[in-house]
C-alpha cells in the first residue's frame, strides 16, 4: 500500500465542480496553503467549503474565496486581520455563509467521521443561532439537537506522514485536522515529511491511516501569517 | 438622587487593566482558566503571586504561557486569538473536538468573557450587535455552557452612558442564564436567583448612583465590600 501522490496537481485533481470540501487549520495555523492553492490551479468551482475562518489577506483560503471558487462557507468565525475579501462578497451576496459555533463545528465533524448522524448540546440554546433545531430537556437542562457534517473531500495539513497515511501534527496545528480527516470521503493529507513505515511511533500516530487516502509531501510549508506580512496575493 | 456626568464617571472608574486585575484575585492556584478574546487576555498578566492558573485556548493548547518576542513567533503556535504564543512546562496540545469536550464537559473552573449586555437572570448578549455586517461567533457560545464559573469584565455603562447591566438583553444572546458573576468599572455583582446581587463597589460611588447607571436592581445579600485596585 502506498498514499502517496507525487504532486499536489494530482493530489487535488479529483475534485469536481460542487463538491463539499472541508479544509484543516485555525486561522493559518495548520492551513494546507500549498493544497488550497492548488485547488485553485485546478479549476474547480461552486464548492461549499467548510473550515473555522474565512481566510485573512489574498492567499490560501482568501484567495480561493477571491477566485469565486467557494458557494457557501460554513465556518464559525469568518474575521481576520484582513477579511476584505470574504466581507466585500458576502456583503454584496455572492457567497453563502452557514454560521455555527466553534465547538459545534467541531463536534459536528467529529459526528460526521464517527456515524452519529445527530447529537445534543448546552450551545446555542436560546439564541438566534439555534432557530428552527429542536431542542430536549435532559436532566433538567434544555439542549439543542445538532447534525452531523459530513465532506466529498478534506484538505489537511500534518506535520509527519507515511505511505500508509499515517500522520502526527505539529504543535496547535492540530486543531481541525484530525477532525475532517475523519468527516471526508476522501482525505487528501499535505505533510511536511514523509517518513519510512514505523518512522512514526504507533504510539504517536494521531490520525490513523485509515482516514486518509492520499498523502503529498510539502517541505516547508507555506505559513498563513508569513505570506500575509510579505503582502502576499495569490496566484 | 444627583446623576454623575460621563465626566465624573470618567475620573472614578476602574481602568480596564484594573478590572482584570480584580478578576485576577478570584482565580484559584492550578485553575483551569479560558480568557477570551481581547480585553479578557490581560487577567493572566494579574495572577497573585504564588498561584498558577493553567490557561486553556480553543484552539488545543492547555498551559500556555506569555507572547514570545517579536521575531521569535511560531506561527503553529497560536492562541484563539491567532497571536503567538509560548509554551510552560507541563502544557499540552488536542483537537479541537478534545479542546470543547473540556469546555462544554465542565472540566474548566472559570471562563472569562467581554460583555455588551448581561441580564439579571444571567443571560449574556457579546457576540452580535445585530446591527448587519458579518456576524461572527467563534467558541463564545460554546465557552457560557459548562465552566463551572462563567465571569464577565465589562465596562459598567456604555460609552453613551447606557447600563450594560439589565433586566433583560435587547441584542442578540450568546447564552441563556449562564454568567455567575460580573466584574465591572464600579463593582463586582453575582447573579443569583435571577436577581443581581452587589458584591463590591468603589467606596467613591454611592449606591444610589451605582443603582441608577444600573438597569436592573441591585440587591444586597450580606456585607458590600469596597472595590479597590492598585494603580496599574
Amino acid at each position: 500500500m502506498d498514499k502517496q501522490v507525487a504532486t499536489l496537481a494530482e493530489a487535488v485533481a479529483g475534485i469536481p465542480d460542487g463538491a463539499s470540501v472541508m479544509i484543516g487549520g485555525f486561522g493559518g495555523s495548520g492551513a494546507p496553503i500549498e493544497l488550497i492553492h492548488a485547488l485553485i490551479d485546478s479549476g474547480a468551482r461552486d464548492l461549499t467549503v467548510v473550515n473555522n475562518n474565512a481566510g485573512n489577506g489574498h492567499v490560501g483560503l482568501a484567495a480561493l474565496i477571491e477566485q469565486k471558487r467557494v458557494k457557501k462557507l460554513i465556518c464559525s468565525f469568518p474575521r481576520s486581520a484582513d477579511p476584505r475579501v470574504f466581507t466585500e462578497m458576502y456583503l454584496a451576496g455572492e457567497i453563502e455563509l452557514e454560521l455555527v459555533p466553534q465547538g459545534t463545528l467541531a463536534e459536528r465533524i467529529r459526528a460526521g467521521g464517527a456515524g452519529i448522524p445527530a447529537f445534543y448540546t448546552p450551545t446555542s440554546y436560546g439564541t438566534e443561532l439555534a432557530a428552527g433545531k429542536p431542542t430536549a430537556e435532559f436532566d433538567g437542562k434544555p439542549y439543542v439537537q445538532e447534525r452531523w457534517l459530513k465532506a466529498d473531500y478534506a484538505l489537511i495539513k500534518a506535520e509527519l506522514g507515511d505511505a500508509m497515511g499515517n500522520l502526527s501534527y505539529r504543535m496547535a496545528a492540530r486543531n481541525f485536522n484530525p477532525l475532517m480527516a475523519t468527516a471526508a470521503t476522501h482525505t487528501i493529507a499535505q505533510v511536511s515529511r514523509v517518513v519510512p513505515l514505523g518512522g512514526i511511533d504507533p504510539e504517536q500516530v494521531v490520525t490513523p491511516g485509515i482516514f486518509v487516502n492520499s498523502v503529498v509531501a510539502v517541505a516547508e510549508p507555506a505559513q498563513e501569517e508569513a505570506l500575509n506580512r510579505a503582502e502576499a496575493v495569490y496566484p | 438622587m444627583s446623576k454623575m456626568t460621563m465626566e465624573q464617571l470618567a475620573e472614578i472608574k476602574l481602568s480596564n487593566a484594573q478590572i482584570a486585575w480584580r478578576a485576577a484575585q478570584d482565580i484559584e492556584d492550578g485553575a483551569y482558566v479560558n480568557l477570551g478574546i481581547g480585553f479578557p487576555e490581560m487577567v493572566a498578566k494579574f495572577q497573585p503571586e504564588g498561584r498558577e492558573a493553567i490557561f486553556h485556548t480553543e484552539n488545543g493548547v492547555l498551559g500556555f504561557g506569555e507572547a514570545p518576542a517579536a521575531g521569535e513567533e511560531d506561527w503553529d503556535l497560536i492562541n484563539a486569538g491567532k497571536k503567538a504564543i509560548t509554551l510552560k512546562p507541563g502544557s499540552a496540545f488536542f483537537h479541537h473536538a478534545d479542546s470543547f469536550a473540556m469546555v462544554r464537559g465542565g472540566h474548566l473552573d472559570v471562563a472569562i468573557l467581554g460583555a455588551y449586555q448581561v441580564a439579571e437572570n444571567g443571560d449574556l448578549a457579546n457576540w452580535s450587535t445585530g446591527r448587519g455586517g458579518v456576524p461572527a461567533v467563534g467558541g463564545a457560545m460554546d465557552l457560557v455552557h459548562g465552566a463551572k464559573r462563567v465571569a464577565v469584565l465589562t465596562d459598567h455603562v456604555t460609552k453613551k452612558g447606557d447600563p450594560k447591566l439589565v433586566a433583560s438583553c435587547t441584542m442578540p444572546l450568546t447564552g441563556v442564564g449562564c454568567v455567575t458573576r460580573i466584574y465591572t468599572s464600579l463593582a463586582v455583582v453575582d447573579v443569583e436567583a435571577g436577581r443581581f446581587v452587589l458584591r463590591e463597589k468603589l467606596p467613591v460611588i454611592t449606591m444610589e448612583n451605582l443603582q441608577a447607571l444600573t438597569g436592573a436592581e441591585l440587591t444586597t445579600n450580606g456585607p458590600v465590600g469596597d472595590l479597590i485596585a492598585p494603580d496599574l
